[in-house]
């Protein structure tokens, strides 16, 4: 297993007002591989997607913690992950599916399909009544 | 209002135009709605003429709030026209399919 290069950690309640400050600040830290503008906005989409859902489904009933983790490797890799400890989700292929949403009028249900069309990969682990944690991994051209 | 999101609209000839500026995500996307409709609800213009022109950043809860646009003037016959989509934001229309059922009006150029 690789070591990452370099890494921040940073955590906030489940505010809305705070899935802004959640994709700026992951952004601010990518600003040193010198990212494309194409590749920081995906990175960008994927993560205010998932701090969404913490938000919406994760933390529906109450305030708890959402947890981001930002790991740079050598190679351009970076792996982002957003973790809450909300209710979970009981079924991760049916939440995936595109459209499927359990968020009412106002939501597209299309999260995942943003995840997984804007980053190299994308992984979910989830534990009903204990959590989700979304694993996203893209690779930047290293301009270095 | 969130900071740094704004929504200006512009009743002229049945076309209701919501010019917004900021980023639009779960958060934002709320507060735009509620002016929109607000306002869609008292004059029931044809058409909203959606100008994302000042939107620099837009994830999928901007894909929400077009298609309940869609489905609000559905009710009195109305149609949504989106304008002003810089080609990160059409990535993600383009990815959404909405365009299906709301025109995209492109930019010149």
């Amino acid at each position: 297993m690789m070591k990452p290069v370099n890494k921040a950690e940073i955590s906030f309640p489940s505010n809305s007002v705070n899935e802004g400050f959640a994709r700026a600040a992951v952004s601010a830290f990518l600003a040193q591989l010198d990212p494309t503008v194409a590749d920081l906005t995906d990175l960008k989409t994927a993560v205010s997607e998932a701090v969404t859902n913490s938000i919406v489904h994760g933390y529906r009933d109450a305030i708890g913690t959402v947890y981001i983790s930002v790991k740079l490797f050598e190679n351009g890799k970076t792996v982002v992950r957003v973790r809450d400890k909300g209710c979970g989700i009981p079924d991760i292929e049916q939440a995936m599916e595109p459209l499927y949403t359990t968020g009412g009028e106002e939501r597209a249900g299309l999260g995942f399909a943003v995840m997984q069309s804007f980053c190299d990969s994308v992984r979910v682990t989830s534990s009903v009544g204990k959590g989700t944690s979304v694993t996203l991994t893209k690779y930047f051209e290293t301009k270095r | 209002m969130v900071p740094g999101m704004n929504v200006q609209l512009l009743y002229k000839d049945g076309v209701l135009t919501a010019k917004m500026s900021g980023e639009i995500d779960h958060h934002s996307a709320q507060e735009i709605r509620e002016a929109i409709d607000d306002t869609s609800q008292k004059v029931k213009p044809y058409c909203l003429r959606m100008d994302f022109s000042g939107v620099p950043f837009m994830d999928s809860s901007g894909i929400g709030l077009i298609l309940g646009r869609v489905r609000l003037y559905n009710f009195w016959k109305g149609h949504v026209v989106l304008c002003g989509l810089s080609p990160n934001l059409n990535k993600m229309v383009e990815l959404s399919g909405i365009g299906s059922v709301a025109s995209i009006e492109r930019r010149a150029g």
